[in-house]
């Protein structure tokens, strides 16, 4: 990289500020400036080319029927078809929609307020907290194909250890009117020591004062924490509204180790990745899917970016 | 689906090849990562990346060196006979071959950007229309003059069944294994079950059996594709070979009452079928057959991986029963496996040397020693060595007029796996909308075949 030239000349500019503390304005060497530029011009390439170039494809291709073999010329301008095909013609998509938004109600419902209690209790500082700490944040750790994997073992039809405790004979992933509540439970277990980890970082950032005031005022545990801690807490919140938003669109590891996203799992990621990745190749298709996924992910991201652009503004 | 032995092996099932070596190792694992997130959003440009063009063949040449070959065959029992066939071949001392395995239903979903990257030299895969697919791509390579040499070697539905469209051949047949329906001798005596020979002395056999306690019929539809051979042998006795063609071909309707009656036919059949399928390996469901908890099991012979000792030899089977008196038992499903060679080989004269050699009744039989379930494609393979199993599906295919491929290898793979895999799945969780189901799978047909 052209970076190579530039490390020797970084101690120059220090050393001249530093015989001269008078100045205030330091002129950048020609050194510095071709630092700078590299490490602008380098991420911008990379994002360039790693996040919008494909981004772009993905929405073009979207409007073509090609089956990715040889070259872009094989592709065929089809305009609106494959969207129209996805929405009146292909059924796995409206079970995947509804999916999606199961996963992300339930993320909201059960993960979140659980993770937030648990911070809570953790904050207290109890005996073994470190303890509890590190169990609850250990399936955080583990990937998600990994957790599918250890919850197998737990819902295993013959030998697992749900219907052996139980003494039934249900089949948790196979039978498509329950996998997908046994999924959500392996994922919510994932995700509540991620939320909790969160809210423990912002519960330790506020400050011990307000909580004093609070006593002070004679205000109850409950009051002080609604009330006090968590409005003071909104920048945390905010992270895993958008966490959670990110987890519900982006889940796919967990089901397509169980089968591909089929059967009762189907998710719109997964649909994208049997059209586009498998020996099916229907590129056009598949880049639609994955187009209808990026304009619903690009409402949170607008969201998030207007917020934090405004929490910038502020400070 | 795949059972993943590991989260790599998992991983690495969603890297396009052109991204990843073809080894599972942690480095490749790691790598590939980076490139399956962006075959999500980018495969036409990770295509474009690996087609760059290798040295070109050396036609002609005396074959020496090494040979590179990709290999699907990672179940253990056809993994260590291919081995024993490969290393026959560097015993000859012509060439050394060098064996990358992926894991069977990996390999298949990468083959399209496999074949666009740096394949290896020679690759096992299917004959059919899978095969003529690539070759129209222009993605495998010629090797019609290897069929000069092993051509008188075989009959004319396997040299045509490796021929591609153009009438030039892009594959070596190497054994075929037919779809029927197993069972154990042993249970069978014991419980005095005669073989039907017409649907309603199967349904009659299967009430017999759900009295006794068993699931008539074992049955195993996790993995999206087992349902489709049921689909296909039911179509093909009802409605005879030539319709099942032209309907893989996309040129039949499936709103035609023919494939309702199929349908129908079916979900008549459904309630002797192991419950639960849609949660359930094959590998799962044929070990239920060997436990005993259930009478029989329409598969292809190569169930019989799962059978081990004296519970092979316990094995039997008989081709699916009648139902329409005019097409009797004159189709059956017999898929052909064998090897193609990429479209431009690093080393081409042993490539060629080495599927001349796959193309022999010696290897042939090498191969069908250790794998029990296959019958040799060449027609003058040594059958003395053959088991029980191996004579009577070579007996069943012989005396079967009309061999098909399989569903999913008869007609488009876009086709049979977005469309047909959740079609059949959603027909076994709800068997009673067939008209919705059969006009759903027509509009989508027709937003296919173009």
């Amino acid at each position: 990289m052209a970076t190579s030239g530039a490390p020797p000349v970084v101690p120059g500019p220090l050393g001249r500020r530093a015989k001269r503390p008078h100045r205030r304005l330091v002129r950048l060497s020609r050194g510095d400036r071709i630092t700078l530029f590299v490490m602008a011009a380098v991420p911008t390439l990379l994002v360039l080319w790693l996040v919008w170039l494909p981004g772009i494809a993905s929405v073009v291709l979207g409007f073509f029927r090609w089956e990715g073999v040889g070259n872009f010329d094989t592709a065929t301008w089809v305009g609106l078809d494959n969207y129209k095909n996805i929405l009146t013609n292909y059924p796995p998509f409206k079970p995947a929609i509804e999916h999606n938004i199961i996963w992300l109600v339930a993320l909201f419902l059960v993960p979140t307020p659980l993770g937030m209690f648990l911070a809570v209790l953790l904050d207290k500082e109890m005996r073994l907290s470190r303890f509890y700490q590190t169990a609850l944040f250990i399936p955080v750790v583990l990937s998600l194909a990994l957790v599918g994997f250890m919850w197998q073992l737990i819902y295993s039809p013959e030998q697992g250890l749900l219907n052996q405790i139980t003494g039934g004979h249900t089949d948790w992933y196979g039978d498509p009117n329950i996998n997908l509540w046994a999924v959500l439970v392996a994922v919510c277990w994932k995700q509540t020591g991620y939320v909790m980890l969160l809210y423990l970082a912002g519960l330790k950032a506020v400050d011990p004062t307000l909580r004093e005031a609070a006593t002070v005022d004679g205000a109850t545990e409950t009051q002080t924490f609604f009330r006090i801690i968590f409005p003071v807490m909104r920048p945390i919140n905010v992270i895993v509204l958008v966490i959670t938003f990110i987890e519900a669109l982006r889940a796919f590891d967990l089901v397509w180790v169980i089968n591909k996203g089929r059967n009762g799992l189907e998710l719109i990621s997964a649909l994208v990745t049997q059209n586009i990745v498998g020996e099916a190749s229907r590129i056009g298709f598949g880049s639609a899917l994955a187009t209808i996924m990026l304009a619903i992910s690009s409402v949170f991201v607008a969201v998030y970016v207007r917020y934090a652009l405004r929490e910038e503004d502020n400070s | 689906m795949a059972t993943y032995q590991s989260e790599e092996h998992y991983l690495a099932s969603l890297v396009p090849p052109s991204a990843a070596g073809t080894q599972l190792g942690r480095r490749n694992f790691l790598k590939g990562t980076a490139g399956a997130a962006a075959a999500l959003t980018l495969p036409g440009l990770l295509a474009a990346c690996g087609s760059d063009d290798k040295s070109t063949g050396t036609s002609g040449a005396k074959a020496s060196g090494t040979v590179t070959i990709g290999s699907y065959s990672s179940d253990a029992v056809p993994k260590k006979a291919l081995a024993d066939v490969f290393a026959a071949f560097d015993a000859k001392g012509t060439a050394k071959t060098k064996v990358n395995t992926v894991d069977h239903n990996t390999f298949q979903e990468q083959i399209n950007n496999y074949l666009q990257g740096s394949p290896d030299d020679v690759l096992t895969w299917f004959a059919g229309y899978r095969m003529r697919f690539f070759a129209g791509q222009g993605l495998a390579g010629d090797i019609s003059d290897v069929w000069d040499k092993i051509g008188g070697d075989f009959n004319d539905a396997f040299k045509k069944a490796s021929t591609g469209d153009d009438g030039k051949q892009y594959f070596v047949p190497f054994y075929n294994y037919p779809w029927v329906l197993m069972y154990r001798k042993s249970l069978w005596s014991e419980r005095g079950y005669q073989p039907p020979k017409t649907l309603d002395e199967l349904k009659t056999l299967s009430a017999t059996m759900k009295k006794d306690g068993l699931a008539p019929i074992a049955f195993a539809d996790k993995d999206g594709w087992p349902a489709m051979g049921t689909f296909d042998i039911l179509n093909m006795r009802i409605n005879g070979y030539d319709f099942h063609v032209s309907l893989m071909a996309g040129k039949e309707s499936w709103e035609d009452a023919k494939v309702r009656t199929v349908f129908d036919t079916w979900k008549g059949l459904l309630p002797d079928h192991q419950p639960g399928s849609l949660g359930r390996t094959w590998q799962e469901a044929a070990q239920s057959l060997v436990q005993k908890k259930s009478g029989m099991y329409l598969l292809g012979t190569f169930a019989s991986q799962q059978f081990e000792g004296a519970d092979l030899q316990d094995l039997d089977f008989f081709a699916f029963p009648e139902i329409a008196s005019e097409h009797g038992t004159d189709s059956i499903d017999a898929p052909i496996d064998g090897f193609m060679m990429a479209k431009k080989p690093k080393n081409e004269a042993a490539a060629k040397a080495l599927l001349e050699y796959l193309g022999s009744a010696e290897a042939e039989k090498i191969y069908l020693k250790t794998d029990p379930g296959d019958v040799g494609a060449n027609k003058n393979v040594d059958t003395s060595g053959y088991n029980a199993v191996q004579k009577k599906a070579a007996e069943i295919i012989g005396a079967t007029n009309n061999i098909a491929q399989f569903l999913d290898r008869d007609t488009r793979p876009d086709f049979a796996s977005t469309v047909m895999i959740p079609a059949l799945q959603d027909f076994i969780k709800n068997p009673n909308d067939i008209n919705g189901l059969t006009s759903s799978i027509e509009k989508q047909k027709k937003s296919i075949f173009v």
